[in-house]
């Protein structure tokens, strides 16, 4: 079974969507390429389950267009735009066995028996249930039901594939597996994947990018190392990864905390406020409170030391009253320079390290 | 101790609250039991226990013209109910349970009017209607009145099926292909078949109980059971209705064991 | 910053904001109208059998025998003793039936909430069989039961403790004995499914504290199963108003209640306007004591209709 070829892209302008007079999505824009494995990673509310909704044509838009390949779908009924879904809950059909599930779609196709039980065969190879068509659905595992599912998604051979939240109800060991194989099966198939999750750990794992939702939009689409290296938003930043913000100024070409200069590795931008993204792990203690160049200092006082095996992590105020936070792995030089709580701390980060974004 | 329960009173000490709720019962079902018992009584005087058994007034109900007709009336009527009430309570139903229509609260209230205006009122409104339309006395003026009575009780109760149902059940089946109706035909109907049997049987017993309507609508070649049962009533107490009374009781337990059999099964 | 002032552009040069919103708008329009075309069936034949011959009687209630616009009708229920007769009974009857029910079918609820799940589901076998018996079968039974020459006096007459048989059928105690037995259970439903409600833990938390039996059953499960009572009771009294059956059958023509009385008004004397304008009372009483109800305890009482 190859789905690559007819893999197709996704083109969503200008959607918007209200429940009543609240928005939940407001002109949205959004390219998926052909045979991209796409997230739409956000909090609950950021509406990216609608929009995901909004694709499989279970919800109405206001206004706006999707195109696939070319052709708009945005008034299409479901049952004709010829996605695969996958829901959080599976919605497995209880009265039919795994094998009638998977042969669903086919049977609405109006594909002949032979050829059925043949593609119905190699689904199942697929997500490696061979040889538990006749199985009841309330006689399946969790992981095997959601395995049903993807099966029954794909089994049609359609042009996207869309997921809701598949693995959140799995237990943590097999959720991390199934990512894993997910992956291997979207690199194998290449279907086009959108895929909604709220766990971001999850959505690095498995996708060519992510795109960020925040309060009906996007706030940021990139592949997922770009995402965590060059935050473009201060929720973006918070959200992917841990961080700490302390507030910059731009002026005179130069990026200025209090009266201390700035290193930045990227181009100055323009004039005015911007946060200072600090992720714990990029910091790390100095020996001297000098200035070195290419190293942004910052001098605190340490307020809190906790061990956790392999590595440790300090907190830390500023002289204005912010926390900071460090994380480094425990070696013994590091250890043996560490100072005590209450003691002034020197911070540094390196310029190519140095992110700005601008405040919300 | 109550192993449900598990509060620190004794059995013994509810002792006298089992024993009024037991008498509760008894006073409950009683009666219907008396009338199953002197149903097969010799006498015409209505002794009990009775003094000797016999059929003969099971044998003067099937054999009485009057009787059979009547019944056969109320059983067209009821089988009529059923197969009108079912399908649209359900079609109901389910644009209700979608719960996107506007006036939801109104279209609501207005299905399940007949639960709510006192029968009488309706009994007399739809004979007064129906003098003017000339469907008094008739088998569908009677399958009409009686299927707004039963509509409440199968929207209801398919509605509590609908409920209980994963709606992205219907919407995966439309993503993988199927069209509306063979969405619900092969996805949703089968999981909800239950509620709607269940919804169907109380349309039945709705229809073939029912009396007040009936009193006034009914008559001539279409005089329901009931409306016979009436009748006879306000003048004698005729052992035969004993009769009759224990098919329609035995007919209730018949129905009621179904609905719950398909309620436990699903 | 940068890279999002790039995405924001691009989208201002590709489209506004309100692509295809004609095509959706009718879209939406017509998904509202196949939902309507379920629901049309069902709400014309409501709409036909009970709405407009309602409107219709009221209309008719409008007007004087000899055709003239007035509210003759609605002033005799004022003036002619028999009417107020009628009300005065007829409410004597709801609250006493209502009284018993209460009576009846509290400590029936009570006890079947406080039974293990199997014992408890046998027990309301009992209650929701003669639920489903038809009320004239019911009613035939209390007469059988009641009359003269019935079970009662048989057995209390051979047992020689009175020597005249008592009067039960036939006047107001037979229509309030088989009243009660045709209503009970719809006192006993809502209320046991609102006490099974209940929270053990609350009854529990009581007993610890140091509560009685009496007490944690007076201070915690009895104001906790009020709201239950209160829906049956409404239900019971509202359903009394307007009950026809077993008053004309058991009443012996003493009887005279509201249903009865319409139905004389209508049937025997064809005087439309006046029984027209009893049924709209009736309604208008049934739709306040409903309302009234629903104000005060919020939306259960819906809830508990669909409990039958």
């Amino acid at each position: 079974m190859s789905i690559a070829p007819s893999a197709l892209p996704i083109g969503m302008r200008g959607i918007e969507k209200r429940f009543g007079s609240v928005p939940v999505l407001r002109d949205l824009n959004l390219d998926v390429e052909a045979g991209e494995f796409l997230t739409l990673l956000g909090p609950s509310g950021s509406g990216k389950t609608t929009l995901l909704m909004i694709l499989a044509g279970f919800v109405r838009a206001n206004a706006g267009s999707i195109r696939v390949g070319g052709d708009e779908i945005i008034t299409t009924p479901p049952h004709k735009r010829n996605i695969g879904m996958v829901f959080q809950n599976y919605a497995l059909f209880p009265h039919m066995n795994v094998f009638h599930n998977i042969a669903f779609p086919l049977k609405q196709r109006g594909v002949a028996a032979a050829e059925t039980a043949e593609r119905v065969e190699k689904a199942l190879d697929l997500v490696k249930l061979q040889g538990l068509g006749e199985r009841r659905v309330d006689q399946l595992s969790g992981g095997q039901r959601q395995r049903v599912a993807l099966a029954r998604a794909i089994v049609f051979e359609p042009r996207i594939v869309l997921m809701d939240e598949p693995l959140s109800a799995l237990d943590k060991g097999l959720r991390e597996h199934m990512q894993i194989e997910l992956r291997a099966l979207h690199r194998r198939l290449g279907m086009t994947t959108v895929y909604v999750t709220h766990d971001q750990r999850e959505a690095i794992t498995m996708s060519d990018r992510i795109a960020v939702m925040n309060g009906g939009r996007i706030e940021q689409l990139d592949k997922p190392e770009s995402l965590y290296a060059r935050p473009q938003t201060q929720f973006v930043a918070s959200f992917i990864g841990e961080s700490n913000f302390i507030p910059v100024e731009c002026r005179n070409g130069s990026v200025w905390y209090e009266d201390r200069r700035i290193h930045t590795a990227a181009a100055t931008p323009a004039a005015g406020q911007y946060l200072m993204v600090l992720r714990p792990e990029k910091l790390r203690l100095l020996a001297t409170a000098e200035p070195t160049s290419g190293v942004n200092v910052l001098n605190a006082t340490l307020s809190d030391i906790i061990y956790q095996g392999d590595s440790f992590v300090c907190y830390a105020v500023l002289r204005d009253g912010r926390q900071l936070t460090l994380r480094d792995y425990c070696r013994s030089d590091v250890l043996a320079k560490m100072p005590a709580p209450g003691q002034p701390v020197s911070f540094g980060l390196d310029a190519q390290d140095t992110i700005l974004v601008a405040a919300d | 101790m109550s192993e449900d329960v598990g509060l620190p009173i004794s059995h013994r000490q509810r002792l006298w609250l089992y024993c009024l709720g037991g008498l509760v019962l008894l006073f409950l079902i009683a009666p219907s039991i008396i009338i199953v018992i002197m149903s097969f009584s010799d006498s015409t005087l209505l002794q009990f226990p009775p003094q000797q058994w016999s059929l003969r007034w099971y044998q003067t109900y099937f054999g009485s013209l009057e009787w059979r007709d009547a019944t056969i009336v109320s059983v067209k009527v009821a089988i009529m109910t059923v197969l009108v009430a079912t399908p649209l309570g359900t079609a109901a139903a389910y644009a209700i349970n979608r719960g996107t229509l506007r006036f939801n609260g109104t279209i609501n209230a207005l299905l399940t009017a007949s639960l709510i205006v006192p029968v009488i009122l309706i009994g007399i409104g739809t004979f007064f209607l129906y003098a003017r339309i000339g469907l008094n006395n008739t088998l569908t003026g009677l399958v009409i009145a009686h299927t707004v009575q039963a509509l409440p009780l199968v929207v209801l109760t398919v509605l509590s099926g609908l409920r209980s149902y994963d709606m992205n059940q219907e919407r995966v089946a439309r993503s993988l292909g199927a069209g509306r109706v063979a969405a619900f035909w092969q996805v949703t109907m089968p999981q909800i078949r239950f509620s709607i049997v269940s919804g169907a049987l109380f349309a039945f017993i709705t229809s073939f109980d029912e009396v007040v309507v009936s009193l006034f609508i009914s008559g001539g070649e279409t005089t329901t059971l009931t409306r016979r049962m009436f009748n006879a009533l306000r003048d004698q107490i005729d052992p035969t209705i004993a009769a009759i009374s224990t098919c329609l009781i035995v007919l209730s337990v018949v129905l009621l064991s179904v609905a719950q059999i398909f309620g436990r099964r699903h | 910053m940068g890279a999002q002032t790039a995405v924001m552009q691009e989208n201002a040069g590709r489209a506004g904001p309100d692509l295809n919103t004609q095509a959706l708008r009718t879209d939406a329009r017509r998904e509202s109208l196949r939902l309507l075309a379920l629901l049309s069936p069902s709400l014309l034949l409501v709409f036909a059998i009970i709405i407009v011959p309602i409107g219709w009687l009221f209309w008719l209630s409008l007007f004087d025998e000899a055709g003239g616009f007035s509210a003759a009708n609605y002033a005799r229920f004022f003036e002619q003793a028999s009417y107020i007769k009628t009300f005065v009974t007829t409410f004597k009857v709801a609250f006493i039936v209502t009284g018993a029910c209460v009576l009846l079918g509290y400590p029936l609820a009570y006890m079947l909430s406080q039974l293990p799940r199997r014992a408890a589901s046998i027990c309301l076998i009992f209650v929701i069989l003669p639920f489903w018996t038809s009320v004239l079968v019911r009613t035939y039974a209390w007469l059988v039961i009641l009359q003269r020459k019935g079970l009662i006096n048989s057995w209390l007459i051979d047992l020689g403790v009175i020597s005249q048989p008592l009067s039960l059928a036939n006047n107001l105690s037979g229509v309030v004995i088989g009243m009660t037995h045709i209503l009970l259970p719809f006192l006993v439903l809502p209320l046991y499914a609102s006490m099974k409600t209940i929270d053990t833990d609350c009854l529990r938390a009581g007993m610890n504290l140091g509560a009685g039996p009496v007490a944690t059953f007076r201070q915690i499960f009895f104001p906790l199963s009020l709201p239950g009572l209160a829906s049956g009771v409404v239900i019971v009294f509202v359903l009394c108003l307007g009950f026809f059956v077993t008053p004309a059958l058991m009443g012996g023509g003493k009887v005279n209640m509201w249903a009865m009385r319409m139905e004389q008004t209508t049937s025997l004397y064809s005087n439309w306007g006046a029984g027209a304008a009893l049924g709209v009372v009736l309604l208008v009483v049934t739709l306040a004591l409903l309302g009234l109800f629903q104000w005060l305890l919020g939306a259960r009482a819906t809830g508990v209709w669909s409990s039958r």
